[in-house]
């Protein structure tokens, strides 16, 4: 049984170190020049090398695949595939728990489903890792978390099971619950909520063991945000409900990401003085609800004044049940956003932001080999994703 | 009453110049791409078209479109511009709300129609019914009143009839339908007294005294029957198609299919009763259980059967000026070029029984068409220009318009009305 048991991971191992060439006709690592007829070596999941085919030598024992373009596997900086599932009835959607708007200690790990077809679907065009959690329409719905899109376990496919809390700042919440019913009460719900996780962390931190306040899960996880363990990714569309957040944010000295952020184009210069990080909303998002004045030329508008944009999915709340992030970026490429800054906008950009940069959203030596083929330029509508690798291995192939 | 649209769309309209475009890809849709070609129109008609070749009257006014593309001005087969809201919760059926008392005819939300290229609407009653109302076939001309932008169809009338079948017109009381059996069973008896009083009009020929008295829900039925006012059927599961599939055999109309999520999977049968598809393209599956089956390739596929096929907006759930990139995705998914030019206009054209004058560039047909920057299926790609009966009515390079195209602060109003609520849950379009 030992034996047997041994062998079949030997077995696995063989597979996860797979030796692979990636020959492509161009290949954009992001971050650096763009490489005509380039390769790539890939091992033990990991980028070995990357430069031009006539620099690096193939070894003799590689496996090789050609492409045309190859990019760097996509990121999706804030999405609920997984959580919010593609039937969207009841019982697949647990982006949002409605019986109280402030519940930080939900944790994203524990409804997780790596499974769900909104992944794979994903995964399909490209994304290969996802910020996903708790939706919006809470003040605070939860946690998040960081996951590649393979198949597999939630723990074998996550990077961080607590990334960020979520938090909205809008119509949304007052849709879902009773109270808060206004601006004014959504922020002030928030600030005693904080203000307890101040009193909290403060009694914490007393030496006097008989002293220290009951275990609080839901204090544990707010206190975490005012230590800046965590950052809070807030959703707030327009002006006066993206000034709350940044308002939050000054007053009880945290993190802040701000997600949605339809009217950010009228605040770069606050924005940029509160060193707010921006997740910006689909593209070919509604001009609905708080979003009436989305801008299309956003991602193109906040890119100029020097506030780099991540480009999300977000959420959805029926057809399409989810975007996809290449293609919300080829949509802001449409209305200004240049090459490079669009192919930043779902990889380099995310990544830092999710503080994943070091082993993801570029391709370099030593990151992971998560790396996507097309058969033409990667924004055009008529392009298609050939071949989408995830830590080494081939996670989706174009069949004919 | 027509006669009287029809007069005032000619004086309204009426373009005396003649204007030429010059050197410009033109892809007439009918007939083969012109590359470097001309095309003259005038009075809001296209007078002829024609290569480098073609001689350019001496007093027309010439437009240099060297480097652009012409294509013709695109068909929305199913939108929701302009809050178009049909029938209310009280009935699932009913035949007689028409969306043109509705609808606001001057709504910004026809300026995502120009900015997408669109030129020709056919908007409808939103959903949950088994049948929500009359539609309306609008061309984006500049109006105040919706008679302004009513266009009369080669059948004599100015829209078809909204149904729907499926898990969309289930609902409970009032009347609603609890299962797809039940859905059936009221069209049948629906049509069988439509039959009826039909009937009764043709027995009492030229004798008014033996005539049934008017009838408001049965009137539009009666257009259907005799094949005049088409359906527009919102269907989405291979069973439900089949369903709408039996029902236009049973009572002899030619429905055009909608959305068609599982159209894929009754190709064949589909192309055997022969009838149209309009299709809705969405990026990803799911969001309602009807649509957790949709493809981008059901185009290519239906294509490959010998189904003739075009898209729609479904206009808020996809995006007007989107409305190239539609089509561009099917490409993606196997779809040839032509075909998806086809599905853009002169398909969608024949859906409404427009095509003698709108879907493709024609001389005699109505001067509606777009100017764009290059390949209509590349992100590279701008709409210019939107010329609606020799009309400017989309100029990009005009900031306020250009506006229209990117939305912003203070652009669109919040009252346009395609995104509308139905029984107790939102739905968007539809």
């Amino acid at each position: 049984m030992k034996n047997i048991s041994i062998l079949f991971l030997l077995l696995i191992s063989t597979v996860a170190s797979a030796q692979i060439a990636i020959q492509a006709e161009m290949i954009y690592p992001v971050g650096a020049s763009p490489i005509q007829n380039g390769v790539i070596l890939i091992e033990n999941g990991k980028i070995k090398k990357i430069g031009a085919a006539a620099e690096i030598k193939i070894p003799e024992n590689y496996t090789i695949q050609t492409g045309k373009i190859a990019t760097p596997g996509f990121i999706d900086a804030r999405t609920v595939i997984g959580m919010s599932g593609v039937l969207n009835i009841a019982v697949d959607q647990d982006q949002l728990e409605k019986s109280s708007p402030i519940q930080p200690e939900l944790r994203a790990i524990d409804a997780y489903n790596p499974y769900e077809t909104l992944v794979s679907v994903a995964r399909s065009y490209g994304v290969t890792t996802i910020h996903t959690g708790h939706g919006i329409g809470a003040l605070v719905s939860g946690q998040t978390m960081i996951a590649k899109t393979k198949n597999g376990t939630t723990d074998q496919v996550t990077i961080n099971p607590f990334c960020m809390l979520a938090m909205t700042i809008g119509p949304s919440v007052s849709e879902h619950f009773s109270s808060p019913g206004t601006k004014a009460k959504q922020v002030a719900m928030i600030r005693t909520e904080l203000m307890k996780a101040q009193q909290y962390l403060k009694k914490m931190t007393t030496t006097d063991s008989n002293k220290l306040p009951d275990f609080d899960l839901k204090m544990d996880a707010l206190s975490k945000l005012l230590k800046g363990e965590i950052k809070a990714v807030i959703t707030a569309n327009t002006a006066v409900d993206i000034m709350n957040a940044i308002r939050l944010a000054k007053a009880f000295n945290f993190k802040l990401v701000l997600d949605g952020a339809a009217e950010a184009y009228r605040l770069t210069n606050e924005i940029k003085a509160a060193k707010a990080e921006v997740i910006l909303h689909a593209t070919m998002a509604r001009n609905e609800g708080d979003m009436l004045n989305m801008n299309r030329e956003s991602a193109a508008i906040l890119t100029a004044a020097g506030i780099p944009v991540s480009i999300e999915s977000g959420y959805e709340g029926y057809v399409p049940k989810t975007r996809i992030v290449l293609l919300e970026a080829a949509v802001a490429l449409a209305n200004g956003l240049s090459f490079n800054d669009a192919l930043a906008s779902i990889t380099i950009n995310p990544a830092k932001v999710l503080g994943i940069d070091k082993k993801l959203g570029s391709l370099e030596i030593g990151k992971d080999a998560d790396i996507v083929l097309f058969n033409g330029d990667p924004f055009e509508y008529t392009s298609q994703v050939t071949a989408v690798m995830i830590d080494g291995e081939w996670a989706f192939q174009k069949s004919n | 009453m027509l006669v009287l649209i029809l007069g005032i769309s000619s004086i309204v309209f009426a373009q005396e110049k003649t204007i030429a475009f010059k050197g410009a890809l033109i892809y007439p849709v009918v007939g083969k791409p012109i590359q470097k070609g001309v095309m003259l129109i005038q009075h809001g008609k296209i007078v002829s078209i024609g290569d480098e070749s073609m001689p350019i009257p001496a007093n027309a006014e010439i437009k240099d479109a060297t480097g652009k593309v012409i294509m013709p001005g695109i068909v929305d087969t199913h939108s929701h511009l302009g809050g178009p809201q049909g029938g209310d919760n009280s009935n699932p059926i009913q035949p007689e709300a028409r969306v043109m008392d509705a609808i606001d005819p001057t709504s910004d939300g026809f300026k995502k129609a120009l900015a997408g290229g669109i030129t020709t609407i056919n908007v409808m009653p939103g959903s949950g019914h088994l049948m929500s109302g009359q539609t309306v076939y609008l061309k984006m001309r500049e109006g105040k009143i919706i008679e302004d932008l009513l266009i009369t169809n080669e059948k004599g009338v100015f829209g078809g009839l909204k149904m729907a079948n499926g898990t969309n017109s289930i609902r409970n009381g009032n009347g609603y339908p609890g299962t797809r059996a039940k859905s059936a069973s009221l069209i049948r008896e629906l049509f069988i007294k439509a039959q009826a009083y039909k009937k009764q009009i043709e027995k009492a020929g030229k004798d008014s005294s033996k005539m049934p008295e008017r009838d408001i829900r049965m009137e539009p039925l009666v257009e259907v029957l005799k094949g005049t006012r088409v359906v527009h059927f919102h269907t989405h599961k291979s069973n439900d198609i089949l369903t709408v599939i039996r029902l236009s055999k049973e009572f002899g109309f030619k429905p055009v299919l909608h959305h068609l999520s599982e159209g894929w999977k009754v190709a064949d049968e589909i192309a055997k009763a022969g009838l149209y598809c309009s299709l809705i393209i969405i990026d990803a599956p799911g969001g309602k259980l009807e649509a957790v089956n949709l493809t981008l390739e059901t185009a290519a596929i239906l294509d490959k059967s010998g189904v003739s096929f075009g898209f729609h907006t479904d206009d808020g759930v996809t995006d007007s000026r989107l409305f190239l990139r539609s089509a561009a995705m099917c490409i993606r998914a196997g779809l040839s070029k032509e075909k998806a030019l086809e599905g853009l206009t002169i398909a969608g054209a024949k859906m409404l029984d427009l095509s003698s004058s709108v879907g493709s560039l024609e001389k005699g047909k109505d001067a509606d068409f777009v100017l764009l920057s290059g390949d209509p299926f590349s992100v590279y790609t701008k709409v210019e220009q939107t010329w609606v009966e020799g009309v400017k009515r989309f100029d990009l390079s005009n900031p306020s318009d250009k506006a229209f195209l990117t939305g912003g602060f203070g652009v669109y109003s919040a009252d346009r009305g395609e995104f509308h609520q139905h029984g107790n849950e939102e739905e968007i379009g539809d």
